[in-house]
């Protein structure tokens, strides 16, 4: 899937200071904008004392603007990488318990085998796969399988990294230079319901 | 040297001369600490909250960082008004918070509360101190981050136990602050070229422009543009200048709001629209093309669609904009500009404004100007006109009630040759009135207290009148006044009062000479309202120019207290 299709949902990469609270104060920052928080997955990194978050933000691009900015203020923020634009891979983990019976048993497993999933524990009544993938993949197999009924499904949410080395790696680094959250690239975009015509412009 | 020494120590390595602060079993060895640091001066006000707004009075004044402090618990959540207070109003604050012991901490232990959880969303950032070796670092991290950028509040917490922990390392020394931030010439250039076409052009600055007010004066002269102030903005271009129009939005000048409404260019510089300024902001500026100039990169284009972003610091855009100026005949646009200028009333009449006028017509360019919250900050920033910048310590994005008379006394005690008038409404002084004890404390003798006693909460009242057809609803306050007079008698504070038009430039004059602070009660009529207003939800063009007639407008059974 590429990128473009994914909007308006916005994949960030947030590379934290492993500080008590963090996690608290960004999704405080969040929540008290209004913007809503698809899914959140947190780990460390290959760094001692930085954490990494993945945040899948839903809105359009002012918000996804407006929330790196703020971002951008938290000292606790070392770097924010919006995925939307550079390339990436992305992948996500889904447990899912099916419930199965002798007749569908089989057709279960054919499912799950062309989908490269494992099973991860068998018992009389159900079948409990794991896949990984991007969210495409993972919501095209739970949809086969919905039909034989699921019991019960845990996904870990979106993580994601950009491909190509790290010298590639964009984003806004804070603290230490200029923030190119208005790289004259970049205008400052309208919220929807305040975009209006306006003479003069260039 | 433990924990607690180590935090004086630091404190007086950069340069903090002054704290204000009130004591509790959480932050005693802060206290005892204290004692051997003769080169602070610690201020003991009668409540944290009026520790809080005296740091903000400092700060707002100088523009240096102020610093505050608390016990746990109970002392801690006394602070937060004010912390959210210096958020609202970037201002630089230092607040330090004793905890109970670390074992203790999150089991709700006495005087326990999560003050830093609770500070999270009013703080620009905040501590808990884990480790003794780390608290001067913490502290003088705390102290650049509440100064460098856009200024806020900092808050560091620390638990007993690490106050009294042995410390064994150095003390850090202050740390320049960073170099601020230069605008783009890409962004500059842009924005020239806006300027060189605009026949209306306006230029708007707020709080984040204080320091830059020759380079916005220069400016403005050089581009021969109007210019308005926002309410955290006054006196950043002296309102001498016939190209001061007033302050904008709900309360602004007819003048500014309308030059706002007709504007083709808006250069705004330091300011982030509250909805207090732009009115509904779909009608704010309609015809304008935006510049904003902010520090703060989130602002821009937070509220309004903005044309031009140029983020950098106010002083080094306004100077690179001033340069190669080329502005346009602009004959016409200043004939409008005069014609609304003349529109702005002076209060004729006996009344809040009447007495607001006389007050701020005998200050002195140097004074201090604080104002609580309510029609009489309204009126005084309507009507005092300030030269120069960081003269005027006022709440402005909390509009905190309270604020006014602590306020004052920080600001008079950072500046002691200097007058520090504060108007205050009889509502919001009763808030913290027992800060006439620290006046008593100190022997301040510059802080110079102005009531205007409409015997109403009279913002609310007003709004009542005009948005609830006159039910006025808990607002009546005139037969429960104190005295004011012996209340400030009470503290050894001397007391004057004027009820009329005729008695109010003898007692101004008195009240002024008195060689102490002292304490002016104006009696006024209890009905008034300020104007021009601007409705709520409404745009500027939509503005109430004159107070409506008011036949018969009725008086509570009580009126006469
Ligand atoms: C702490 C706090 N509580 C409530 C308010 C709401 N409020 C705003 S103005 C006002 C009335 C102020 O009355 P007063 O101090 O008498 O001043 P006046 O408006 O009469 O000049 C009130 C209650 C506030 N701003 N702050």
């Amino acid at each position: 899937m590429t990128p473009e299709q994914s909007i308006p949902d916005h994949l960030l990469s947030i590379l934290v200071r492993d500080e008590p609270r963090v996690l608290t104060r960004i999704t405080a920052l969040f929540g008290r904008r209004g913007y809503n928080i698809k899914s959140l997955s947190v780990g460390t990194t290959e760094h001692p004392g930085v954490s990494r978050m993945t945040i899948v933000v839903s809105g359009d691009r002012g918000v996804v603007e407006q929330a790196i900015r703020q971002l951008e203020k938290l000292h606790d923020v070392v770097k924010i990488i919006d995925h939307s634009l550079e390339k990436y891979v992305d992948r996500e983990l889904v447990l899912v318990k099916v419930a199965i019976n002798p007749d569908t048993r089989v057709e279960v497993r054919q499912i799950a085998e062309d989908f490269r999933s494992r099973i991860v524990d068998v018992g009389r009544h159900a079948l409990t796969f794991e896949v990984t993938g991007d969210e495409g993949k993972i919501t095209a197999f739970v949809e086969q399988l919905r039909p034989f009924g699921i019991l019960e499904t845990m996904r870990t949410g979106r993580i994601a990294l950009t491909r190509g080395s790290n010298a590639d790696i964009p984003g806004h680094v804070y603290h230490s230079g200029e923030t190119q959250a208005l790289h004259p690239t970049l205008p400052a975009e309208p919220r929807e319901e305040r975009a209006r015509e306006v003479p003069n412009m260039f | 040297m433990n924990g607690a020494r180590a935090l004086w120590a630091t404190l007086a390595s950069h340069g903090i001369s002054t704290v204000f602060g009130y004591p509790g079993g959480a932050i005693m060895p802060v206290y005892d600490a204290l004692t051997f640091y003769p080169e602070v001066r610690h201020v003991l006000t009668r409540h944290e909250q009026g520790a809080a707004h005296a740091a903000e009075g400092w700060a707002k004044a100088t523009g240096e960082l102020g610093v505050c402090m608390a016990t746990s618990g109970p002392g801690a959540t006394n602070l937060v008004t004010g912390l959210a207070d210096a958020m609202l109003d970037s201002v630089p604050l230092l607040a330090i918070t004793g905890n109970v012991a670390s074992h203790l901490m999150g089991t709700d232990a006495f005087q326990e509360a999560d003050i830093t959880g609770i500070t999270l969303p009013i703080t620009k950032h905040n501590y808990v101190v884990r480790d003794v070796a780390e608290l001067p670092r913490v502290v003088a991290e705390a102290i650049r981050i509440a100064r460098s950028g856009r200024p806020g509040p900092v808050l560091v917490d620390i638990p007993k136990d690490i106050q009294l922990a042995a410390y064994h390392g150095e003390i850090p020394a202050p740390q320049a602050r960073p170099e601020a931030p230069a605008p783009s010439s890409e962004a500059i250039a842009r924005a020239r070229e806006l300027l060189r076409g605009a026949r209306k052009p306006v230029l708007m600055v707020g709080g984040g422009s204080l320091d830059a007010a020759a380079e916005i004066t220069a400016l403005a002269r050089a581009w021969d543009m109007p210019v308005i102030t926002t309410l955290m903005g006054l006196g950043t271009f002296p309102a001498s200048d016939p190209l001061w129009l007033g302050m904008p939005g709900m309360h602004g000048s007819v003048a500014a709001n309308r030059a706002i409404s007709e504007a083709d260019v808006l250069l705004g510089i330091g300011l982030r629209f509250d909805d207090r300024v732009t009115g509904r902001v779909s009608g704010f500026a309609p015809q304008a093309a935006i510049i904003h100039v902010d520090l703060d990169a989130a602002e821009i284009g937070k509220i309004v669609r903005t044309h031009v972003p140029v983020r950098g610091d106010a002083a080094l855009a306004a100077r690179a904009l001033a340069q190669e100026a080329q502005p346009p005949p602009r004959a016409e646009w200043h004939a409008q500009l005069r014609d609304w200028q003349a529109r702005t009333e002076t209060p004729a009449h006996w009344g809040a404004g009447y007495a607001v006028k006389a007050v701020v017509e005998r200050l002195h360019p140097d004074d201090l100007l604080s104002s609580d919250v309510g029609q009489h900050q309204m009126l005084a920033a309507q009507l005092a006109r300030f030269e120069k910048p960081r003269r005027w310590i006022n709440s402005g994005g909390l509009g905190t009630m309270g604020f006014g008379l602590p306020a004052a006394i920080g600001a008079g005690m950072a500046e002691p040759g200097v007058r520090s008038v504060v108007i205050a409404g009889d509502g919001g002084f009763q808030m913290t009135a027992q800060e006439l004890a620290t006046l008593k404390m100190y022997d301040i003798r510059n802080v110079k207290i102005c009531i205007i006693n409409n015997s109403y909460l009279g913002m609310v009242r007003q709004w009542q009148e005009l948005f609830h057809e006159k039910r006025y609803s808990e607002v009546w306050l005139g037969d429960s006044n104190p005295d004011f007079l012996k209340l400030a008698d009470a503290y050894d504070v001397p007391g004057y009062r004027a009820r009329t038009a005729e008695e109010l430039p003898g007692a101004i004059a008195a009240w002024l000479a008195d060689p102490k602070s002292a304490l002016l009660e104006v009696v006024v009529p209890h009905e008034h309202g300020v104007f021009p207003m601007v409705p709520a939800g409404a745009a500027l063009s939509e503005m109430i120019e004159t107070e409506p007639a008011r036949p018969g407008a009725p008086t509570p059974e009580a009126s006469e207290a």
